[in-house]
């Protein structure tokens, strides 16, 4: 209370100061309305002004004046003109341009700000202003720690007066509350409460810089969340995706819970035990938002509800009818001063927010966050822009801090240019659309695919490379020569092996004919396979030689050399019995023969071969063990 | 000429075709690897799993952000507080540095992943390599068929699935892999007595050293071994290379680990690898002279060398005794006595005893863990005996030794697995390869095919035998597998046998009782697939800090312990200490980022035992002791009220415990009613005075008005009572979690009126406190 009373001793004095001070100019006030809003954690002065030109010279701009412990609250001001005669709400679009300024001749305790109106305001003319004060933290909650079961209390300061350089006539203040309950408030004469409005009654006959004090101590159980910095980053991916991801770090901007948090009382009672608390918030995503997610640095964050509104997008794409709604639940409800930091991310279409112009390509995009009634302390915009984005550019409708990044993601060579927006105390007003223009070539999209190409291409050629290359360090060492020389004996060996292999098949075929023959008695089929085998194994023979020769001079063989020519000579006398055999065969049988007959011919020829068949078997599996 | 090209280079044609088709399947089996252990992202999400891996976790985010000499010369000083812990010189960083690598290697590659994402698949991606590793290891020991269908039960074998789920991030996941390609490389070497192999073996042995305490099994298996293979004469110099080098150079590597470090040279654990190594220089030193002396001179130069020998040994022998003797452990550390004798850790070292996975496993578990492996290891024993090689019985050594020890905790059932999957590969391997060939020679006998078909089928036996194993092992449909077979034997029909039966005929089995054999040994592997994926889904992927139930209405979802931890990081200073008990120290440090007292690696037990006893003191004393702690939070976990059954109410007689182990004025007794833990209303006032008690139940009984405990199935013993020297700060939603903030001390003046009356009055009782009291 006592720090209340220094500030009311302090305007008193400034009121004392200022009502000495000249007249400032000739314009007057016929008539303020000021409705504040004092529903939610943001509070919203709504002013309008009939300004009147009482003296000779045209007048272009209008000043307005806050008291120096507003203006440091003011987080958004926007004046419009208001030339609908009637009730409507037909205010000229566009805001007028509004800057500060610092006139001579006036207090260091209040701030100017100079509306600059389109044409002057001739003598005796009139015109209707209507000005929106934001203000962010200007509500003070009092007491300043509460329990888990009290309500949150607040105090907001003001002046019943309107605060200006110029006369004003005829002024009247209505304030909104929330609820009904207000502890108290600065009782003028002619002050009505009634319900949750405040009016104070109409004052006449203001003059300039007259200050009246008022507070109002209420209860207001709004979610103060204050996000005390956000990070939006917003990629832009020429593959048909914007990515935007917001790192909320946020707290309770209301009073602080003074310790003690039982979650049984909590439970059973939430609306009496942690009115103060909100333990969930709304965001409004844009239309089409997809792969919405919400986690924190330990994970997903398992409450949340998300609700597109898929059946409504129509073609005007009318943001606010078709969005998505996202309602996120931090992991514990809030109490007062209780912090938590999150990150949400979604993907949007492309085509929604990035359009083309005079060459130049633009992405037009909110710039605040999409949760609603959030106070943000300190925003940092990111676009991220595709790599090789040349010309970058960005406008913003009021003025941000601005720069420019690099960084660096999937398969940069050069990184990504970044435009970094800054601005401290938005609030929901500021989500107005900005514009970040950008020249890029299409073809610098297929980059990172023929790179990936290029690269596994590469990979698998080295790969070739290396499997047909040799790498012994030394070609001549004798180890290494003796390694050559014995995969070729073993090539040469292999390939004699496979050469006797063909000799038993045919002789396999013999002996099938043979057999053929004793069921069939067809003798000529008999002759011409004979005819066919003999060709083959007369080739085979020939092919044999060379092979044989190599191994002879190769000093490697030596030792298996016997082996091998043994093999061959066996072979060679299998062969030869077998021919006799099959001669004696189909004599017998063209000369019509009985079986016993035959058997009796051939039977000691039989034994033979069938010994050296098991000989030559028992070699064949000797040298393929090799 | 064309006729001898031809079988040439068909040959060739099939070699090459047999090798891509192994490479495939071995390219599938590392798909199915990494993608069976996704099932805890796809059902959960991509986070980081229970308590070890939330360190390892946190030390691989200090690893990316600090560097690798910063890791090194880490003090950290978040917990154990006030001692801090030196955590570069107390912890197998082989895992670590992995991730940290991998990370490095992504970002150097511009791939903007989190920390967090790499160390979640880091253990899906090794156990793919575990199991190439594993193919390597049975393909050196029994052939490429034993080595894929090894490799392919490997790759979902539950037990190893356990601890390499996606998020599990822990050193046995890269450790495992470690172990079996540091096993393949040894055998590799054995067999092929390359030095080039000797010294990557090494090289693969440091890398164990520095992944996983459990190095030492290797370090007495490889020994083990080398005196096996002496013992039945199977010396040869390829042992000698496989072995030697491994301990020099093995040994000097692991001395570079800093947890390590002397412990290489100095405990009981290596002592088994030195004296092989003596062994095989005087086994190597006693074939070379047999080799250069006359059989008559040898004698005489064995029996002078052997009496002065058994001299020598008999006196060092003594001496190691002694050295061993005279220290108090005998040189081994408690977690390998617990290996050697049991009920050592049950005895003596309550802390080692309280971890569930120190337990010895019930036979369900094996069950649950290998499932139907466990039935074919007998066979793969047999397998390796016919003929039994040095691979073969470095295999069955392998398999003996790690189900003994397996037996001893169930932890160590991970290194049963790759061993009961290596054995049992062998076996379905070999009895498919005796199955198929017997179906095979007489398949043409009944198709009135010629007889050369015949040999030719017999020797398409090996392909044929991969195909069958592929099926099963990717479960495909079986009408390809066929399909494939059949087609295969129409072609080679024109081609020449290159091959002959007269061997292989000794092992033909009937027919009939062959396929339905094969089909059986197909069911058989189905349902062990089915048994693991089961196992996937459902048994091992749950992270633990994140549980689910199913109800009627859907899912539900229990994020207490996140909530608790993202409260403490997010709204109390940055400084504060937070005592829980041991099990949460882990996490509250990486996900809370506060201070804590004791944390899951228990290296000090006094200091455990402080926390222990303060959670079974009343609630002055346990204030007291917390504050000279300088505590400011106290975290209980608590289950009551949504049955959570792993709570602290359940884990409390273990503080009690390790509490009473050190400050004996805490017995266990007391807190038990004739022999029974209980909390009901006959529990003894000990038990309902004490800190756990009153934290965990405070003001539980206003929840339902009976206070029904929903793990113990009972109402509690004592409802109303008022916390003094705590205050309730923050309770998650489902009371998982209660954290209390230790009020600030009583009102100077009437303190110290308080003290030097109980001065006064109980100067006996201070004396005696003073030696049980804890330090701080």
């Amino acid at each position: 209370m006592l720090r209340f009373a220094l500030t009311l001793l302090l305007f008193t004095l400034a009121f004392g100061v200022l009502s000495s001070s000249p007249v400032f100019s000739d314009l007057i006030l016929a008539k303020v309305d000021r409705r504040i809003d004092l529903t939610s954690q943001i509070v919203r002065i709504t002013t309008s002004l009939k300004v009147e030109n009482a003296g000779s010279n045209p007048i272009s701009e209008i000043l307005l004046s806050f008291p120096e412990n507003q203006a440091k609250h003011l987080a958004y001001l926007t004046a419009t003109l208001n030339e609908g005669k009637g009730k409507g709400k037909a205010s000229s679009g566009a805001g007028l341009p509004t800057e500060v300024v610092i006139p001579k001749d006036v207090p260091d305790s209040l701030t100017f700000y100079s509306v600059s109106l389109h044409k002057g305001l001739g003598k005796g003319e009139s015109l209707l202003l209507d000005v929106l004060a934001v203000f962010t933290h200007a509500l003070e909650p009092f007491p300043e720690k509460i329990s888990q079961a009290d309500i949150q209390l607040l105090l907001f300061q003001d002046t019943a007066h309107f605060l200006s350089p110029y006369k004003v006539m005829v002024q009247s203040v209505a304030v909104k509350l929330p609820e009904a309950r207000v502890e108290s408030y600065t009782k003028l004469e002619g002050t009505k409460l009634s319900g949750s409005e405040l009016k104070y009654s109409p004052f006449h006959n203001i003059p300039p810089f007259s200050y009246l004090p008022i507070i109002i101590h209420f209860e207001n159980n709004q979610p103060f969340a204050v996000a005390e910095e956000l990070v939006r980053e917003i990629e832009i991916s020429h593959w048909g995706n914007v990515q935007v991801t917001e790192h909320y770090n946020l707290f309770h901007g209301g009073a602080k819970n003074k310790g003690e948090f039982s979650r049984l009382d909590y439970q059973a009672r939430p609306y009496v035990r942690g009115a103060s608390a909100f333990r969930r918030l709304v965001a409004r995503l844009p239309p089409r938002a997809h792969s919405v997610y919400y986690r924190d640095e330990i994970g997903n964050i398992s409450t949340s509800s998300l609700w597109g509104d898929s059946k409504k997008v129509d073609v005007l794409q009318l943001s606010y009818f078709c969005s998505t709604e996202l309602e996120i639940e931090p992991r514990y409800p809030l109490f007062g001063g209780w912090r938590t930091a999150f990150t949400i991310g979604y993907g949007l279409p492309l085509r929604d927010f990035l359009f083309e112009s005079d060459g130049k390509r633009f992405l037009n995009f909110s710039f605040g966050s999409p949760i609603n009634e959030l106070v943000i302390d300190t925003l940092i915009v990111k676009v991220v822009l595709p790599e090789g984005s040349k010309d970058i550019s960005a406008s913003v409708p009021f003025p941000v801090k601005q720069w420019q990044e690099t960084k660096f993601s999937h398969l940069d060579l050069v990184g990504r240019p970044v435009v970094v927006l800054e601005k401290n105390n938005v609030v929901p007003e500021h989500n107005e659309h900005f514009q970040v223009y950008y020249k890029f070539n299409s073809l610098s999209m297929l980059r990172e695919p023929l790179m990936l190409i290029f690269g596994f291409f590469f990979l698998f050629v080295a790969c070739i490379v290396y499997m047909h290359a040799d790498l012994s360090i030394s070609k001549s060492s004798a180890s290494y020569l003796a390694k050559v020389q014995w995969e070729e004996v073993q090539a040469t060996v292999q390939q004699i092996h496979n050469i006797i292999s063909h000799c038993l098949t045919a002789h396999d075929k013999l002996e099938a004919s043979l057999r053929d023959l004793s069921r069939t008695g067809d003798v000529q089929a008999c002759k011409a396979t004979r005819k066919s085998v003999d060709s083959l194994l007369k080739g085979v023979s020939k092919d044999l030689k060379p092979l044989v020769t190599f191994l002879q001079s190769s000093p490697q063989a030596a030792h298996i050399l016997p082996k091998v020519e043994e093999l061959i000579a066996k072979e060679r006398d299998l062969q030869e019995r077998l021919m006799a055999k099959h001669t004696t065969v189909v004599d017998c049988y063209e000369k019509k023969l009985g079986g016993r007959e035959i058997e009796n011919r051939i039977a000691s020829n039989q034994q033979k071969i069938t010994s050296l068949r098991q000989e030559v078997d028992d070699l064949m599996e000797f040298i393929d063990e090799i | 000429m064309a006729a001898s090209d031809a079988p040439n280079g068909d040959v060739l044609i099939r070699n090459a075709f047999g090798s891509v088709l192994a490479f495939l399947i071995l390219l599938l089996i590392g798909v199915l690897a990494f993608s069976i252990r996704l099932f805890s992202v796809i059902k959960y999400e991509s986070v980081i799993h229970e308590f070890d891996p939330y360190f390892n976790y946190r030390v691989t985010q200090f690893l990316t952000k600090n560097g690798i000499y910063d890791f090194w010369n880490w003090f950290d000083d978040r917990t154990w507080y006030p001692l801090g812990r030196v955590i570069g010189g107390t912890v197998y960083p082989g895992l670590t540095l992995t991730a940290g690598t991998l990370y490095w290697f992504l970002h150097s590659l511009n791939i903007p992943l989190s920390v967090e994402t790499v160390c979640v698949f880091t253990a899906p991606i090794f156990s793919a390599f575990a199991s190439w590793a594993t193919y390597l290891l049975t393909k050196e020991i029994k052939g490429v068929g034993a080595g894929l269908t090894a490799a392919a039960l490997l790759a979902m074998v539950p037990s190893y699935i356990s601890r390499s789920v996606a998020g599990s991030y822990d050193n046995e996941a890269v450790a495992i892999f470690a172990l079996i390609f540091t096993f393949y490389l040894y055998i590799k070497t054995l067999n092929t007595g390359s030095l080039f192999y000797a010294t990557l073996n090494s090289l693969s042995y440091f890398y164990m050293v520095c992944s996983w305490g459990g190095y030492t099994f290797i370090i007495n298996l490889i020994p083990m071994h080398v005196l096996l293979c002496i013992v039945t004469g199977r010396y040869s110099s390829r042992l000698y290379i496989a072995y030697a080098p491994l301990v020099i150079l093995g040994t000097l590597l692991a001395a570079l680990v800093p947890v390590v470090g002397f412990n290489a040279v100095m405990t009981s654990e290596h002592f088994a690898s030195f004296l092989v190594f003596i062994i095989i220089h005087v086994v190597a030193l006693v074939y070379y002279i047999k080799g250069i002396l006359s059989p008559k001179m040898f004698k005489v130069a064995l029996a002078l060398v052997v009496s002065i020998g058994l001299a020598v040994c008999c006196a060092m022998v003594a001496v190691i005794i002694a050295l061993v003797a005279s220290s108090p452990t005998k040189g081994w550390s408690g977690r390998s006595l617990s290996l050697l004798d049991p009920t050592y850790a049950s005895k003596y070292i309550p802390i080692i005893a309280s971890v569930s996975e120190h337990q010895p496993p019930t036979w369900p578990s094996y069950f649950m863990d290998i499932n139907v492996l466990a039935f074919l290891i007998p066979a793969g024993i047999i397998a390796c005996f016919s003929p039994l090689s040095d691979a073969s019985l470095f295999a069955v050594l392998y398999i003996v030794l790690s189900v003994y020890f397996s037996g001893v905790m169930v932890r160590l059932m991970l290194v049963l697995a790759p061993a009961a999957c290596i054995l049992s590969g062998i076996a379905l391997s070999q009895a498919f390869d005796v199955f198929t060939r017997s179906i095979k020679f007489q398949l043409p006998s009944l198709s009135d095919h010629s007889h050369i078909d015949a040999r030719d089928a017999s020797s398409e036996n090996v392909v044929l035998d991969d195909t069958i194993k592929t099926d099963k092992n990717e479960d495909t449909p079986k009408e390809r597998m066929t399909k494939r077979s059949k087609k295969k034997e129409k072609e080679p029909v024109e081609k020449p046998p290159t091959k002959f039966q007269i061997k292989k005929r000794l092992s033909v089995l009937p027919f009939e009782a062959s396929i339905i054999a094969v089909i059986l040994l197909v069911l058989l592997v189905a349902f062990y697939v089915v048994h693991c994926v089961w196992a996937a889904a459902e048994a091992y992927s749950a992270p633990s800090i994140v549980l689910t139930s199913h109800s009627n209405d859907g899912l539900h979802v229990f994020d207490d312990f996140r909530e608790a931890y993202a409260w403490l990081s997010h709204n109390t200073d940055v400084d504060d200490k937070v005592a829980s008990w041991w099990d949460y120290g882990y996490q509250t440090t990486a996900m809370a980022n506060r201070t804590v007292i004791v944390d899951n690696n228990t290296w000090n037990n006094t200091h455990i035992a402080t926390v222990g006893t303060a959670m079974s003191s009343p609630e002055k004393a346990a204030w007291e002791i917390f504050h000279s702690l300088d505590v400011k939070y106290v975290l209980v976990v608590f289950g009551g009220l949504v049955g959570y059954p792993s709570d602290d109410i359940n884990k409390f007689l273990w503080m009690v415990r390790i509490g009473g182990g050190v400050f004996p004025h805490i017995k266990e007794p007391d807190y038990l009613r004739d022999g029974q833990y209980r909390i009901d209303s006959m529990a003894t006032p000990t038990m309902l005075n004490c800190l756990m008690y009153k934290l965990s139940y405070y003001r539980f009984v206003e929840t339902d008005g009976k206070a029904f405990d929903r793990v113990r199935r009972t109402e509690i013993g004592k409802k109303y009572f008022k916390l003094t020297h705590f205050e309730e700060v923050f309770t998650t939603h489902h009371w998982m979690v209660r954290i209390y903030k230790l009020k600030p001390p009583k009102n100077r003046i009437r303190g110290k009126n308080k003290k030097s009356k109980s001065k006064t009055s109980s100067t006996t009782t201070s004396k005696r406190k003073g030696t049980r009291r804890n330090p701080f």
